[in-house]
């Protein structure tokens, strides 16, 4: 059914269409109206959830821990704090191999306070073990929570997944989006149903003490199933896209790249937008395109060395900042083409829009094949008129 | 289907914390997409405050809207006080044959607003329909009613069936003073 909707109502839908059997949050801007939808579908029967709301976000992700280890169908969704606060409980979650999936709001950490939409919160998560997936609209919000079920449930994969969307630019912004029938999600996403739950009528035992012994086969089990989530994921967007009719070309979306002198890789909502603008470029007879990291984690290296060695020039566009050596993505990016030919702009930070005209100079600059890092919009920067 | 001529009108929502700019343009988004469009409505994110200056966008194309950067040249500015243009430039950026819509019971010349500028007198009108106090009037469905008059590009029998559904209170009144609105605008 067309429907307007903000990103937050169409991860509450997802949830709901998923049949999520609990739900435990704790409430943070702007994620909060997730868990409201949520929680009104829930008390009005439209969602058959046990709906736990919990005095942190860290006893939240505790909770779906324990939900999920007995065999249910786990939600959350966190913004920033919350997320640094959950950070032990996530490492937890993927050593536990309990398949929670949680849509998080991005947004900038403090301090000081901001409520606003960067990348800082997810990206600062990227080592946790968590599948991690970058949405660009508010559609892929909802469809991507339900791919990612298919991927983490698999019981060759086995992990949590986070579903980004851009806080405020996604989460309280209304689209049109097309809400699927709960008979087609049911056909696309059955039942949870792990090999291992804990369960009193067949005792076993879950998260004891792992000695030297065996702890590095612990670790290497689960990169082992990172591994294998890249080709369940492509396949999960295949069958996807017989249901819905819609894909996203995981894990990298690339756009007029085929042929493009410079090409610009980011990932969330800001992509949409440089895409317009490369349409806008290409009509001055600027060849460029944009490359769109869908899948952060595992990270698509296989697919940006291919893209990084066939274009002359690639920038990367980070809504976060890693100190150390430019940002995150960039750095990821980097490593995995194996060149030092890449440009690295910082943009958007803490809620800043990233208009056109940023995005215009980060393309001319790319073409330019400029290197290093340029804060694209820092007051007095290098881009600042 | 849709009437969209321009590839995007482009739409800036100026009024104060409790008026209703926000779920204004969250009815106009939503009535375009009813009718087949598509649409994209999004606050000044923020921290709101009742009674403090607020903006709010909306977006209407008949092709998918991939941007998701703000509106800095908009076709339309819709303005639910007139006391905002003495805090805001409210005609910031509007394209140079861009229109502007104001509440106000004064002339846009007694206002020093460009001659083209449309005045209604959307306080009269909520009152008149019981929306709202004296003090603090809720215009934000009468302005739409005008602003529908104005760009004819949502259908006025969409946004009354989303103002319906919108609003959180005194439906049918809300309607109504959308449709007076409607008929009174040239």
């Amino acid at each position: 059914m067309i429907e307007a909707s903000t990103g937050n109502y169409a991860a509450a839908q997802a949830a709901r269409l998923a049949k999520a059997d609990v739900v435990a949050v704790y409430p943070i801007t702007p994620q909060t109206t997730i868990s409201e939808y949520v929680a009104s579908m829930v008390q009005k029967g439209e969602m058959n959830a046990e709906f736990l709301l919990m005095e942190s976000e860290h006893s939240a992700m505790s909770a779906l821990i324990g939900a999920s280890t007995i065999g249910a169908r786990t939600f959350t969704a966190t913004s920033s704090h919350g997320l640094a606060l959950m950070h032990e409980m996530l490492m937890w979650a993927v050593g536990a191999r309990t398949p929670i999936v949680m849509p998080v709001a991005a947004r900038a950490i403090g301090g000081p306070w901001n409520i606003w939409g960067d990348h800082q919160d997810a990206i600062s998560e990227r080592d946790t073990g968590w599948l991690q997936f970058f949405c660009e609209n508010n559609q892929e919000v909802l469809d991507t929570i339900l791919m990612a079920y298919r991927v983490a449930e698999d019981r060759n994969v086995m992990l949590p997944a986070m579903v980004v969307e851009d806080g405020f630019v996604l989460s309280h912004t209304v689209e049109r989006i097309d809400i699927p029938d709960q008979e087609e999600v049911d056909a696309y996403l059955p039942k949870y149903s792990p090999e291992f739950f804990a369960d009193t009528e067949n005792p076993m035992r879950f998260g004891g003490l792992v000695t030297p012994d065996l702890w590095t086969e612990f670790r290497y089990r689960i990169a082992e199933s990172h591994e294998i989530s890249r080709e369940k994921l492509k396949a999960a967007e295949k069958d996807f896209e017989k249901v819905f009719g819609r894909s996203y070309g995981s894990p990298v979306e690339t756009y007029r790249c085929e042929d493009a002198d410079a090409v610009l890789i980011a990932a969330g909502a800001v992509a949409g937008t440089a895409k317009e603008v490369a349409d806008q470029l290409r009509m001055q007879g600027k060849k460029v395109g944009v490359a769109r990291i869908r899948v952060f984690r595992p990270f698509p290296s296989e697919e940006i060395r291919k893209l990084v060695s066939s274009v002359p020039s690639v920038g990367v566009l980070d809504k976060s900042y890693t100190f150390g050596d430019g940002g995150a993505m960039f750095n990821e990016v980097r490593s995995a083409a194996g060149t030092l030919e890449i440009g690295s702009y910082i943009a958007g930070l803490g809620g800043r829009d990233v208009p056109p005209k940023v995005l215009i100079k980060i393309f001319n600059n790319i073409l330019e094949k400029n290197r290093g890092t340029v804060w694209a919009d820092l007051k007095g920067g290098d881009f600042d008129d | 289907m849709s009437q969209v001529s321009k590839d995007i009108i482009e739409i800036r929502f100026h009024g104060r914390g409790g008026q209703g700019a926000v779920i204004a343009s969250e009815i106009l988004a939503k009535a375009a997409i009813k009718e087949g469009m598509y649409a994209s409505a999004f606050p000044s994110f923020g921290v709101e405050r009742r009674g403090a200056p607020v903006s709010a966008f909306c977006r209407i194309s008949s092709k998918p809207i991939w941007t998701h950067a703000s509106i800095y040249e908009p076709d339309y500015v819709v303005i639910l006080d007139q006391g905002l243009i003495r805090l805001t430039n409210v005609l910031q950026g509007m394209k140079s044959d861009g229109t502007a819509i104001i509440n106000t019971s004064k002339s846009a010349e007694e206002l020093g607003l460009p001659e083209n500028t449309i005045t209604f007198d959307a306080t009269s009108a909520a009152l008149k329909f019981g929306l709202g106090s004296q003090t603090s009037p809720i215009v934000n469905t009468a302005i739409l009613g005008a602003f529908a008059k104005v760009c004819d590009v949502v259908p006025m029998n969409s946004i009354l069936e989303c103002i319906k559904q919108s609003v959180p209170a005194k439906r049918e009144e809300n309607a109504a003073a959308a449709e007076f609105a409607y008929g009174v605008v040239a």
